[in-house]
């Protein structure tokens, strides 16, 4: 890191940080010793060509990969303040899904009615006050800007939304759970112009009250919402950095490559 | 090509698919005039039998008086203990294969078995069944063993529908509810299960509308053919208000009534069988309906 951003990062305290992260889909290894910190309250963007790994190594906080056979982590996610390492086999993945919530690529809302989405994360923790059920899930929708349009049609399916709407609650129901850690695994790349744009702000907003980390295939993007940004390339991290920095003045030839699309 | 010639090579083309919409039309007919020619034969024959008092007489040695009373109870008794035990044994099984089972070569010789098991002849069920439930456990030939006979005959068609619904949910559906810290149950219990109900339901009722009209494995286990009573009924009106009484009665069933029937000599009779065999297709086509309806019902709020 430059000057400029060890004076940025001095008064930040990491989230989570990244040590020595390796995964494996068998004995293929998809992830080679990846090492950052996420910043508290910071929007942090992960940029690279399609197979590079991002989502992949996105996956990992959440310990998604768990659901399949075959996949193994080596290297650490310690998560702040109690530091805790994510992947460590001690850990029970769901522990780990109950703090860290996730947005995924294309809308998933589940067929069932917007109050019920929503109310889902809190029901699967054994929630059953219907007031403290009903408060939650009016907060979660009004912070994923959505309250206005569904205040009225709460009971109605979820797919009746518009696919900006949907992307929305899917927002909404990973906020009702108070993530310390939302994750979200290229939100828009299913979502037209305006849907995007939607999107973008409300992450801009959220980070006042979540550390967030995304994947994005679209650089612009990076540059709009991220704080801090990486650069990853066949499983490794290339280069990481000021959003501002690295898109303006990257310290490795790739990421110049890449950004300035001469790769990629 | 000119004009003209490429006029002529596609009108040669049309011609082969104009044949193909014709045999394939043809094929078609043969078998939906054949099962209508049957139907109709049977409703013909038959209908004028089917009143009130056919459902409500027992068997008798008088072809006009004779009813289906005895086998309908017997045929509604015996599908009961069929669902009870079907049902949850076969919608398990289905969802520990789909959600559960590591994906590895015993799980795929037990895939294998079950499909074959769905093309096991009948009969072969019907051995077993007087072996194990009629001797062995000692349930005699009674609604019971019967029961037990045909859920394992539709075990195999009850774990195949299950799977089948339960694959043809998303895997963003189930991701969707791991990532909120759900446990495997509670995505079973809140996902998988309400949207798979309908493809699950629809398997249940096919494979009830197979065992109504099976006979061999009910032959084979000692169904009665000829029955002019009722088993015990399940509730009273003295304590202890449930019996269960009736599961060990000795039964026919519909299929069997009919059998019963044609094998007479009198002509008579075989009017009665006329009249049972079109109660007996009326009958399945009410449960395939059912299973529509339910599918269509259910499926309605189902998208993704």
């Amino acid at each position: 890191m430059s000057a400029p951003d060890m004076q940025m990062t001095a008064t930040l305290a990491p989230k989570a940080d990244v040590k020595g992260l390796d995964f494996y889909y068998g004995d293929y290894r998809a992830l080679n010793s990846i090492s950052m910190p996420v910043y508290e309250r910071q929007v942090t963007a992960l940029i690279g060509p399609s197979g590079c790994g991002k989502s992949t190594f996105l996956r990992c906080f959440n310990r998604l990969h768990d659901l399949y056979p075959g996949n193994r982590y080596a290297g650490e996610i310690v998560l702040h303040p109690d530091n805790t390492n994510l992947l460590s086999a001690e850990v029970d993945p769901i522990e780990v899904r109950m703090r860290i919530g996730m947005v995924f690529q294309k809308p998933n809302p589940f067929p069932k009615s917007i109050f019920e989405n929503v109310a889902y994360g809190l029901r699967v923790r054994g929630e059953t006050s219907r007031r403290r059920i009903e408060e939650k899930v009016e907060q979660a929708l009004a912070d994923a800007a959505l309250i206005g349009e569904v205040r009225n049609r709460m009971h109605e399916p979820a797919y009746n939304l518009s696919g900006g709407q949907q992307q929305r609650l899917c927002i909404a129901r990973a906020l009702a759970t108070d993530p310390e850690l939302l994750l979200f695994d290229e939100p828009t790349s299913a979502l037209d112009p305006i849907a995007t744009a939607s999107i973008e702000e409300l992450i801009h907003d959220l980070k006042e009250r979540v550390t967030i980390l995304i994947v994005t295939h679209n650089m612009q993007q990076a540059a709009r919402v991220s704080d801090f940004t990486a650069y990853m390339y066949l499983g490794e991290m290339i280069e990481f950095g000021v959003t501002d920095e690295l898109f303006i003045k990257p310290a490795k030839k790739q990421t110049e490559d890449y950004i300035t699309g001469r790769f990629g | 090509m000119k004009p003209i010639d490429l006029k002529n090579q596609i009108r040669a083309r049309k011609r082969y698919d104009a044949l193909f919409g014709v045999l394939g039309l043809l094929a078609l007919m043969i078998g939906v005039l054949t099962f209508c020619a049957l139907f109709a034969d049977m409703a013909i024959k038959g209908m004028g039998r089917v009143d009130w008092d056919f459902f409500t007489s027992f068997p008798s040695r008088h072809p006009g008086q004779a009813g289906i009373l005895s086998a309908w109870v017997g045929s509604t008794l015996v599908m009961l203990v069929t669902a009870f035990f079907a049902v949850p044994l076969g919608v398990a099984a289905g969802v520990y294969l789909e959600e559960y089972a590591r994906k590895n070569w015993v799980t795929d010789l037990i895939e294998i078995n079950i499909t074959n098991l769905a093309g096991v002849p009948s009969i072969v069920y019907g051995l077993l069944a007087l072996g194990l439930f009629v001797y062995q456990f000692g349930f005699g030939q009674s609604i019971l063993s019967a029961g037990l006979t045909l859920a394992l005959l539709i075990l195999p068609v009850v774990i195949v529908a299950t799977r089948e619904a339960i694959r043809s949910i998303p895997q963003a559906i189930r991701e969707g509810s791991y990532a909120l810290g759900a446990t495997q149950w509670q995505t079973v219990r809140y996902h998988i299960l309400p949207y798979s109900s309908a493809g699950i339901l629809t398997g249940i009722i096919i494979g009830m509308a197979r065992a109504i009209g099976e006979t061999a494995p009910i032959i084979t286990i000692g169904a009665l053919t000829f029955i002019a009573f009722l088993p015990p009924a399940p509730v009273s009106a003295q304590p202890p208000f449930l019996s269960f009484e009736w599961l060990v009665s000795p039964f026919t069933v519909m299929p069997i009534q009919m059998f019963n029937w044609t094998s007479r000599p009198e002509a008579a009779f075989q009017v009665n069988a006329a009249a049972a065999g079109f109660v007996l297709v009326i009958m399945t086509l009410a449960m395939n309906g059912l299973a529509i309806w339910l599918r269509y019902r259910l499926r309605r709020n189902i998208k993704w």
